[in-house]
C-alpha cells in the first residue's frame, strides 16, 4: 500500500523497512509531529477526521506523481486518523532512490501534496478547554504559503 | 432533481448534519453550496474549500448529475 491512513501508532520501522532495497544509496524521510502550541496557543492534543476513501485514492495518485516526477525507486506515506496525543507522528513519508537529490526532492513533493489535497481535518484541542477546527484561512493570516490549492 | 449532499469537518458543524437530500433545479457544484449556504445561515463558503462528486475531486464549476453525491470539504488540514 503506497498510501495507508491508520488509526493505531506508526511504526517507523517498518515503514522504512517497506523502501528498503539494495539498488537505492539513499533513504529520506519525513515525520509530522503532534507539537504543543499553534499560532499562540497550548495544545493539548490532536484530533484528525480523513474521508478515506477520497484520501486513499488521491494519496495513491499523489506517489504515482512523485515517482513519475523524480528518480526514485519507492516511496510510502501513511497517516494518522483519530485522537493523538502530543509527540505522537501524525503523517510518516518513506522514500529510497539511487541518489539523495531525488529522494530529497520527492519526499518534500510528497508532503506538500498531501497537506492541500487530501480530506483530511484536524482539530486542536486546547488546554484552556476550547477546541477548534484548523484551517487554511486562520493560516493564512499568519502568513504561511499555501501552493497549488483550488478554489471555489 | 434530487442530489446527496455530504459535509465534513467544519462545513458539518455549520451545516448541522453530516447528510441531506435535497431536490432542486441543478448546476454547478458551487451553485449546490449557495444554495445550501442559503438554506444553512451558519455554513460560510471559504476560499481554500473543495469539492467532490461521487468519491472523485471535482471542480466547484463542474455540473451536478441527476443522484450525485456531492462532499463539501472545508480547508484541508493534513500532515
Amino acid at each position: 500500500m503506497k498510501f495507508s491512513v491508520s488509526d493505531r501508532p506508526i511504526d517507523v520501522e517498518a515503514a522504512k523497512i517497506a523502501v528498503t532495497d539494495c539498488h537505492c544509496g539513499a533513504f529520506v524521510s519525513f515525520e509530522g509531529w503532534i507539537r504543543d502550541h499553534n499560532e499562540g496557543q497550548a495544545v493539548e492534543r490532536l484530533e484528525y477526521e480523513v474521508y478515506r476513501p477520497v484520501a486513499e485514492k488521491e494519496g495513491a495518485k499523489i506517489i504515482d506523481e512523485a515517482l513519475a516526477r523524480f528518480a526514485v525507486s519507492h516511496a510510502i506515506c501513511i497517516h494518522r486518523e483519530g485522537l493523538l496525543e502530543l509527540g505522537e507522528i501524525a503523517v510518516i513519508v518513506c522514500v529510497s532512490a539511487a541518489h539523495r537529490g531525488a529522494a530529497f526532492d520527492a519526499c518534500r513533493y510528497i508532503i506538500d501534496q498531501v497537506k492541500t489535497r487530501l480530506p483530511i481535518w484536524k482539530k486542536e484541542h486546547y488546554v484552556t478547554g476550547v477546541s477548534e477546527w484548523v484551517n487554511c484561512e486562520q493560516c493564512a493570516a499568519a502568513g504561511h504559503a499555501h501552493g497549488d490549492h483550488r478554489h471555489e | 432533481m434530487k442530489t446527496r449532499v455530504r459535509y465534513f469537518a467544519l462545513f458539518r458543524e455549520q451545516a448541522g448534519c453530516d447528510t441531506e437530500r435535497v431536490d432542486w433545479s441543478g448546476g454547478t457544484a458551487a451553485e449546490l453550496f449557495r444554495l445550501m449556504a442559503s438554506k444553512h445561515p451558519l455554513l460560510r463558503s471559504q476560499a481554500a474549500a473543495l469539492v467532490a462528486i461521487n468519491d472523485e475531486m471535482s471542480s466547484w464549476e463542474a455540473s451536478v448529475n441527476e443522484d450525485d453525491e456531492v462532499l463539501f470539504f472545508p480547508p484541508v488540514a493534513g500532515g
